[in-house]
């Protein structure tokens, strides 16, 4: 009891804390809003989170591809996934909705990819639609021909990092700095690193949702039921 | 400081993450406490986003919005490995607290061998 009294008063001071840095904050800060736009018509692309994520702040973004490559190896290596239900017949409402569904979901993803050079949107937003679409399928007991073939999945995770990595190798070549595009060709390179990121944010996001390894051996996977459980 | 239009954002902000950071502190159960990181994060990127908004010039500034959006992956990504590492320890050790919480929580039946035991057996 004491100690969730004293953990209480901790949080509050913490609290007491943030809001004393929150209000005395400038009312107007410059901000980055400026830079930002004044290099615009020279990063390749006309919406500025675009132009930050991938040409200013190119190199964030790639290590960010490394993280969940990371996170998505970590889970695989921890578990077995559990397989999508196969009671296709108990769900016909799904089923349903997923005809519909799917096919609008993918294209709305590719959508967002497109857009995102012009106005919100992006690989992101596009890849956790395609997350999304993914989870909806494997509810609905779909895709798990997909899901055995596990030479395709890890190409297509792994699809993202190395064409990142392949793009930061190729500019680092033509111009000499790292992730920086040669002029008037910026446009391009982010639409080639997006286009891989897209398939593999949106893969990692929907097998995450697996839980582990869809196929292979269960050789260094603990069980999920222990014996030894009193 | 900052104007009445924003202000409200930027303290909901910081209650957010005091509240997820007593939760982190307080709650064993190891998916309370992934759940605590998460509400810590919204408070951050809601912070962020306050402050975006709070610059001047046509639009909000794009380099927080472009953070937090990197954020929201990381941390969707992190949860994932969070929650498979917790399903790991529930299936070694049967419980889905780590060995040291229960033993702070309450002193005074710590059997430090007893749990040494217990955390040796799966590798049987």
């Amino acid at each position: 009891m004491t100690r969730r009294v004293l953990l209480g008063i901790l949080s509050l001071a913490l609290l007491a804390a943030l809001s004393w840095a929150a209000l005395s904050l400038p009312a107007k800060p410059t901000g980055l809003t400026e830079a930002s736009l004044a290099q615009l018509p020279e990063s390749g692309v006309t919406n500025p989170v675009t132009a930050v994520l991938l040409n200013y702040r190119g190199y964030d973004t790639l290590l960010e591809v490394g993280v969940l490559l990371l996170a998505i190896v970590g889970v695989w290596s921890l578990r077995r996934g559990e397989r999508p239900a196969n009671d296709l017949h108990d769900r016909p409402l799904l089923l349903s909705l997923l005809r519909v569904v799917l096919p609008v979901l993918m294209l709305a993803a590719g959508y967002l990819l497109w857009i995102g050079a012009f106005a919100p949107g992006g690989a992101f937003q596009g890849g956790a639609l395609l997350g999304g679409a993914l989870v909806l399928a494997m509810l609905g007991g779909r895709g798990r021909r997909v899901l055995n073939h596990e030479r395709l999945l890890r190409t297509g995770l792994v699809l993202g990092a190395l064409v990142f990595a392949a793009v930061c190798a190729v500019t680092m070549l033509l111009t000499g700095g790292l992730l920086q595009y040669p002029p008037g060709s910026g446009g391009t390179w982010i639409m080639v690193i997006e286009s891989a990121a897209l398939i593999s944010i949106g893969l990692t996001l929907g097998l995450l949702y697996l839980g582990g390894r869809p196929t292979g051996e269960t050789g260094n996977v603990p069980s999920q039921n222990p014996s030894h459980n009193a | 400081m900052p104007d009445a239009d924003h202000r409200i954002y930027l303290l909901a902000g910081a209650a957010l993450f005091a509240i997820g950071f007593y939760s982190l502190l307080v709650q064993a159960h190891l998916l309370r406490r992934i759940m605590a990181l998460n509400v810590m994060g919204s408070g951050v990127f809601l912070f962020y986003i306050a402050l975006a908004a709070q610059t001047p010039g046509p639009i909000p500034d794009p380099v927080p919005h472009a953070m937090v959006l990197t954020g929201i992956l990381v941390s969707v990504c992190a949860t994932g490995l969070a929650l498979a590492l917790a399903d790991r320890v529930q299936a070694s050790t049967g419980r889905v607290e780590l060995e040291e919480d229960e033993d702070a929580a309450d002193p005074s039946d710590a059997t430090p061998v007893a749990s040494d035991e217990r955390k040796e057996k799966p590798s049987a």
